[in-house]
Formats: structure tokens, C-alpha cells, sequence
């Protein structure tokens, strides 16, 4: 067994509104004369560390979890799965 | 409820509940409009507790359950008590959420849609006007069609969001309870309550129970009173 953190970067999908990136694009990124930045997605991360036979497993673990328990909502997000090697 | 020997029928014995979760807070508020207010017999039930089978109404009530950690009302969805609800609203009771309870009721898959964070991005307390779109549910089936009803909104997710798909079901299935008169936060179709698709189920995010009495509503708090109302009259009590 080994342990792996899995990263679960919660994001709302593309044609979801997301006022927060757009303030934080407009009102600070633009204004501080940054243009080469055309969009910013504010998201949420969950870290989960968790002890599995391997990298695989561990995913899909969490990934089962995420989903039966809502942890994002499918509607209007997506989740993307990382994972790292403690 | 039950009927006595010359048909009348005896108020006491229906029961109302309220769940309490932790972090309600809207449930004293709930509690005392329906049972000081409306005379209802109105009991608390706490989330980790079951809800009897004899019960003739659930309110789900405001608040932050669980801080509106994850997302509003996700935690809460997933209370054993969800399950006796899940039960109950199968059985055609009528159940209302209120804000947080709104929130819970969509997380629990009774009501479809979603909750998102208000345009703003702020925590929202105004007052509002309602438009009925739907009076055939049991919460509002004393008030009149286009009714507009004035009532303060509270809450910072208050958003509601459905794709196209299932903004087609809704309208087809006649969904939509409440609509917001003017812009407020984004809702889509300005949306601001909606029943499941046998209407039993009603979720709100304004609050009928801040409403409903003169006392404490400087505009107009007959038409929150006939949400309550409606529920007297679909449990058939002769108050």
C-alpha cells in the first residue's frame, strides 16, 4: 500500500457564468495592464490523501467518491483528478 | 388528521414538521408562523432523526446547514432524515424548502436544477415581488395566477440554474411556482421557486415566514399568508 494525495480541482463548466473570474480578471488582472490574459476560471480544490495499492486505484476511489456523494454537481461542473506521491 | 362524528375535522392531529439540521435557522421562525400563526400542530424533528409515516406536512426551513460548506445545502442532502422525506414526498405529502431547504431539496435530487452563487457574488437581503406561475400546488393553491406577492429574499446562493433540457421539462410539466418580478440575481428565467413534477414538492428561496404577518411585513403579508393558507386548505383543516 502506498499513500497518493489526489487532487480534485472542481470547475464550472464552460457555459456557466462565473462572476468571480471575471472580477478578478477585469478589476485586477486587466487593470494592472495585463493583456496578455484573455480568461480566468475561479475553481475549488479538494485534496484527498489516501492509502491504495496504486495510482489507479486511488483515482478511482475518489473519483466514486465525488460522485456518489456530490461532492461537485454534475450539472454544472467538472471535475479534473490529479494525483501526487506523498 | 382525522374526522370527528358530525365531519369536522380535527386540526390537532395533523402534524406538521419541521427539521431542524444543524446550522438551521430559520426553524423557530417556521415553527412559530405555523403553529402560533396558522394554528398547525408543528413539531421540530431533528436531521438524524426519522420522520413518522402519519406526518401531513414537511418543512425543510433557512438557514446554513452545515456552514454551506462544499456548497449550500450538499452536506445536508445526505442527513438519514433525506431518506423518510425521499419516502414521504413519494407518497404525494406535501413538502416545502425554504432557502437552505431549497438548497437541500435540489442537492437531494427531489427537485431538479441548481443553486449557484447570486450574480453579485453577495449575500443578498431585500425585499422582492413574486409572480404565482404555478397555483396548483399544495402551497399555493389559494393564491391567484400572476399573483404578486412582496417577500424579502436572504441568501448568498440563490441563483437557480437549469440547462435548456431541463428548463424544457420544467415549463412542460408546468414547474415553475415563483418568479422574481424584476432582475435580482441572475436566476434563470428569473426563476425563484419550482415543484417537483407531481407538485407536492415545492422549493423557494424567499421566506414566506418573514412574510406572513402584518406585524413584521410593511407592504402586503396577505399573499405570504396564502402559502399558508393553501396548506391548510390542501390538509383539509378547519382552522
Amino acid at each position: 500500500m502506498s499513500t497518493y494525495v489526489v487532487h480534485v480541482i472542481i470547475e464550472n463548466k464552460p457555459n456557466i457564468s462565473d462572476p468571480e473570474g471575471d472580477t478578478i480578471l477585469n478589476d485586477l488582472v486587466l487593470k494592472s495592464k495585463n493583456y496578455s490574459i484573455k480568461k480566468i476560471r475561479v475553481g475549488k480544490i479538494l485534496k484527498f490523501t489516501i492509502e491504495a495499492t496504486d495510482k489507479k486505484k486511488a483515482e478511482k476511489t475518489v473519483e466514486n467518491i465525488c460522485q456518489e456523494l456530490r461532492i461537485f454537481n454534475p450539472l454544472v461542473s467538472n471535475i479534473v483528478i490529479e494525483t501526487k506521491t506523498n | 388528521m382525522c374526522i370527528n362524528f358530525i365531519g369536522e375535522i380535527i386540526n390537532i392531529i395533523v402534524k406538521v414538521g419541521v427539521i431542524v439540521f444543524p446550522g438551521s435557522n430559520c426553524d423557530r421562525d417556521m415553527f412559530h408562523v405555523l403553529s402560533d400563526v396558522f394554528d398547525l400542530n408543528t413539531q421540530y424533528y431533528w436531521h438524524e432523526k426519522g420522520l413518522p409515516n402519519n406526518i401531513d406536512a414537511v418543512v425543510l426551513p433557512g438557514g446554513f446547514s452545515y456552514g454551506d460548506r462544499l456548497r449550500a445545502g450538499v452536506i445536508a442532502a445526505h442527513s438519514p432524515v433525506i431518506n423518510d422525506v425521499k419516502k414521504l414526498a413519494n407518497k404525494g405529502i406535501p413538502i416545502l424548502g425554504v432557502c437552505n431547504g431549497f438548497q437541500i431539496l435540489v442537492e437531494s435530487n427531489l427537485l431538479p436544477g441548481v443553486l449557484l452563487k447570486n450574480e453579485s457574488l453577495n449575500f443578498m437581503c431585500q425585499w422582492t415581488n413574486l409572480i404565482v406561475k404555478n397555483n396548483k400546488t399544495p402551497f399555493t393553491n389559494k393564491l391567484q395566477l400572476n399573483q404578486k406577492i412582496p417577500i424579502p429574499i436572504a441568501n448568498g446562493e440563490g441563483r437557480y440554474y437549469v440547462d435548456s433540457q431541463l428548463m424544457h421539462d420544467l415549463k412542460k410539466h408546468n414547474q415553475i411556482v415563483f418568479a422574481y418580478e424584476d432582475y435580482v440575481n441572475g436566476s434563470v428565467e428569473q426563476i425563484a421557486g419550482i415543484c417537483n413534477e407531481d407538485g407536492n414538492v415545492v422549493g423557494m428561496m424567499p421566506h414566506p415566514e418573514r412574510a406572513a404577518e402584518k406585524l413584521i411585513n410593511p407592504l402586503d403579508n396577505k399573499p405570504s399568508s396564502l402559502i399558508f393558507e393553501s396548506l391548510i386548505h390542501t390538509l383539509g383543516v378547519k382552522n
